[in-house]
C-alpha cells in the first residue's frame, strides 16, 4: 500500500466504485440494502480510522458524533419538515459541534482517559435521548417522516458515491502533509509542538473532519432507514462495531476501514443460520484477525501482492 | 429512617463494587492492561454459580465456590490467550499495544457474553443466597444477604491487603506496580508477577461476581454496564491506584444510592458520571491516580 501513489490508489477506488455501481443489475434489494448499511458504515470506520490511527486519539466514542448528527437532522426533520439537504447540513454542523467539544478533553487528557471521556459522552448522549422522549422518541425510536427515496438501487447508489467521495477526501488527507503531522503529534505530540507544528490545530482539525463524516453519514443513514434509534446509532455496541471494523481492516490505511465494513456486515449475514451463535463466530472471527494479523486485512492483501 | 437505609443500602453496593473493581485496578496498575472482558468474567462467575444451583442441585456453598472456580479460570484463560500473546507480539508496535489489547479484551467480552447468551438464555439470573432472612438494623429491615455481602466483601479485600503487603509473591506484586524494570533487575520473573495477578484478580470478579448475583441478579445484559463501572471506579479513583479504587467505589456507591433514593431510580448513574467528567477534567490522574 505504501508503495503506490496518492493518485494510483484514488484511480483503484474510483474503478472499484465503478464496478459496485453496476452491482443493482445483479443483486437482489435484500442484498443491495445491505451494501447500503454497510457502505454507511464504512464511513464511520473511516472517520474513527482518521481520529485514532493517525490523530492516536482512542475514541471509544463515535457512535457520540453520528448520533448527534442522525438525532439532529431527524428532530429538525419530524419537527418543521424542511428540505432533506437541510436536515443533513444541519446534522453534520451539529456533529462538528459535538466533534469541538469532544476534542476539549482530548487536548487535555491522553490515552485511557481519553477514551473513558468518550464513553462517557456516549452514554451521556444515550441518557438523553432516552429521557428526553418527547422530542427524542426514546427508546421506542424516532420515526423520519421523509426519506430520500424507496428505491433500493437509488439508495445504493447514494451510499456508495457519498462512501467513495468520503473515502477520496479522507484518503488524500491521511497522504498529505495534515495527515503527516497528525501522524506525528499523535505518536509523540511534545516532538511535534518542538519540531513548530501546531498541535493543536491540528488534532481539533481532525475532530471536526472526522465528526463532520461522521454526522453527514448518520443523516444520510435515517433518512435511508426511515427511523433513528438508539439501538441502531448511539449503543457502544454500535461503536465497538465500528471500532472492529476498523481494526479489522487495518488502521492508518482509511480503505481498510470500508472492507473490515463490509466484510463484518457480509459475515453477520452468511452467518445467520446459526441464530444466537452468530455474534460469537463473528466476534471470535475478528479476535483471531486482531491477534494473529494484527495489520488487518488491507494489510493481508498488500503483503501477498508483496511476495508475488 | 431514610438515611439509615441510604447508608446501610450504600455501603452494601459500594463494598460491591469496591471489590469488583480492586483486581482491575491492580492489573492496570502492574501491567498497564484494561481488561474490557472485565464483566463478563463477573457475569461467567454468576451463571455457573446459578447454574450449579439450578441444574446440578449443588447447595448454595458449592455454588458459590464453583462461581469463583469459574472467575478464576476464566481470568487466567483470558490472560494466556489474550493478553500475553499480544504483550510478546513483535507484529504489534508499542504504542499501538494498548488499543490491540483494549480491542482483543472487548471482542473475548462479547464472546463469553454471546455465548452465556446462547448457552442459558439472556433471562436475568438470581444465585441463591447463602444467607437468608432479614434483621432489623438501626429501625431498618435489612436483608441477611446485604450485610453478608459486605461483610465478605471486606474480609476479601483484608486478605488481598495481606497478601500483598504480608508474602514474598504479593510483595514483588507490589513492587512490580511501582517499578517493573525495577522488579526484573532483582531477579524477579515479570510473567510470574503477572500470573500471580491474574489469578488474584480471578478470585476477587469471581467473588464480587457471586455475591452480586445473589444480591441483584444479573443477565447477560450487564456484561457492559459492569464493565463500564469498573473502569469508571478505577478512573476515578486514579488508574493504577488499588486504594484510590476503593475510595472512589464509595463514592460511585453513594453518589447512585443518594440518586436512586432522593429522585429517581432512572436516573441512578447520571451524577456519577458527571463526578467523573469533572474529575478526569480537572484533574486527569483521578483521586490518587500515579500513571
Amino acid at each position: 500500500m505504501r508503495a503506490l501513489s496518492t493518485t494510483r490508489v484514488l484511480l483503484i477506488v474510483l474503478a472499484v466504485a465503478v464496478v459496485a455501481a453496476f452491482l443493482p443489475f445483479w443483486f437482489s434489494g435484500y442484498i443491495l440494502g445491505l451494501l447500503t448499511l454497510a457502505y454507511y458504515f464504512g464511513v464511520f470506520a473511516m472517520a474513527w480510522d482518521l481520529l485514532f490511527g493517525f490523530a492516536g486519539e482512542v475514541n471509544f466514542g463515535p457512535t457520540f458524533l453520528i448520533g448527534t448528527g442522525a438525532y439532529t437532522a431527524g428532530i429538525l426533520d419530524n419537527l418543521y419538515q424542511p428540505p432533506i439537504a437541510v436536515c443533513l447540513v444541519a446534522g453534520a454542523l451539529a456533529a462538528v459541534a459535538g466533534g469541538v467539544i469532544l476534542a476539549l478533553p482530548a487536548l487535555r487528557v491522553r490515552g485511557p482517559y481519553f477514551g473513558l471521556t468518550t464513553l462517557v459522552a456516549v452514554l451521556m448522549l444515550q441518557n438523553f435521548i432516552v429521557v428526553d422522549a418527547s422530542l427524542t422518541g426514546g427508546e421506542i425510536g424516532l420515526t423520519v417522516p421523509d426519506v430520500i427515496s424507496v428505491s433500493d438501487a437509488t439508495n445504493y447508489e447514494i451510499a456508495l458515491w457519498f462512501m467513495a467521495a468520503s473515502a477520496a477526501i479522507l484518503f488524500s488527507l491521511s497522504r498529505s502533509p495534515v495527515g503527516l503531522i497528525l501522524q506525528a503529534s499523535g505518536q509523540d505530540a511534545v516532538q511535534a509542538g518542538a519540531l513548530g507544528f501546531n498541535v493543536t490545530k491540528h488534532k481539533l482539525a481532525a475532530f471536526i473532519i472526522s465528526a463532520f463524516f461522521s454526522g453527514l453519514a448518520g443523516g444520510l443513514l435515517i433518512f435511508y432507514l426511515g427511523s433513528a434509534s438508539v439501538g441502531t446509532l448511539v449503543d457502544i455496541t454500535v461503536g465497538v462495531q465500528i471500532i472492529i471494523a476498523a481494526v479489522l481492516g487495518g488502521r492508518r490505511t482509511i480503505l481498510g476501514a470500508v472492507l473490515g465494513a463490509v466484510f463484518l456486515i457480509a459475515m453477520s449475514e452468511a452467518l445467520r443460520p446459526l441464530g444466537d451463535l452468530s455474534n460469537f463466530v463473528v466476534s471470535a472471527l475478528a479476535l483471531v484477525v486482531v491477534l494473529l494479523f494484527p495489520s488487518g486485512l488491507l494489510g493481508l492483501l498488500t503483503r501477498s501482492r508483496e511476495t508475488v | 429512617m431514610l438515611f439509615w437505609q441510604i447508608l446501610i443500602d450504600g455501603f452494601a453496593i459500594s463494598s460491591l463494587y469496591a471489590l469488583g473493581a480492586m483486581g482491575f485496578a491492580l492489573i492496570f496498575g502492574v501491567s498497564g492492561v484494561l481488561n474490557l472482558s472485565h464483566g463478563a468474567l463477573m457475569v461467567a462467575a454468576v451463571v455457573a454459580a446459578w447454574a450449579a444451583g439450578n441444574d446440578l442441585h449443588v447447595g448454595p456453598y458449592v455454588g458459590a465456590a464453583l462461581g469463583v472456580f469459574v472467575g478464576f479460570a476464566a481470568s487466567l484463560i483470558t490472560y494466556f490467550l489474550i493478553v500475553r500473546p499480544l504483550q510478546q507480539s513483535r507484529k504489534i508496535r508499542e504504542e499501538e499495544r494498548e488499543i490491540f489489547i483494549l480491542t482483543a479484551t472487548l471482542l473475548w467480552g462479547i464472546m463469553i457474553q454471546e455465548l452465556i447468551a446462547y448457552l442459558y438464555t439472556n433471562n436475568a439470573k438470581t444465585v441463591a443466597p447463602i444467607v437468608e432472612g432479614v434483621v432489623s438494623l438501626a429501625g431498618v429491615r435489612t436483608p441477611s444477604n446485604e450485610i453478608f455481602t459486605a461483610v465478605v466483601c471486606w474480609l476479601a479485600i483484608g486478605l488481598l491487603w495481606l497478601l500483598v503487603n504480608r508474602t514474598r509473591a504479593g510483595k514483588a506484586v507490589l513492587a512490580a506496580s511501582m517499578n517493573p524494570r525495577g522488579v526484573t533487575l532483582l531477579g524477579v520473573e515479570l510473567s510470574q508477577v503477572y500470573i500471580v495477578i491474574w489469578a488474584i484478580y480471578g478470585v476477587l470478579a469471581g467473588i464480587a461476581g457471586v455475591l452480586l448475583g445473589m444480591f441483584l441478579g444479573v443477565s447477560s445484559y450487564s456484561v457492559g454496564p459492569l464493565t463500564a463501572s469498573a473502569f469508571s471506579i478505577v478512573v476515578l479513583g486514579g488508574l493504577g491506584s488499588v486504594s484510590g479504587a476503593l475510595i472512589a467505589a464509595y463514592v460511585v456507591g453513594y453518589l447512585e444510592t443518594l440518586t436512586a433514593y432522593l429522585i429517581s431510580p432512572a436516573y441512578r448513574t447520571i451524577p456519577a458520571l458527571l463526578l467523573l467528567v469533572i474529575v478526569i477534567y480537572v484533574s486527569p490522574r483521578g483521586l490518587l491516580g500515579r500513571r
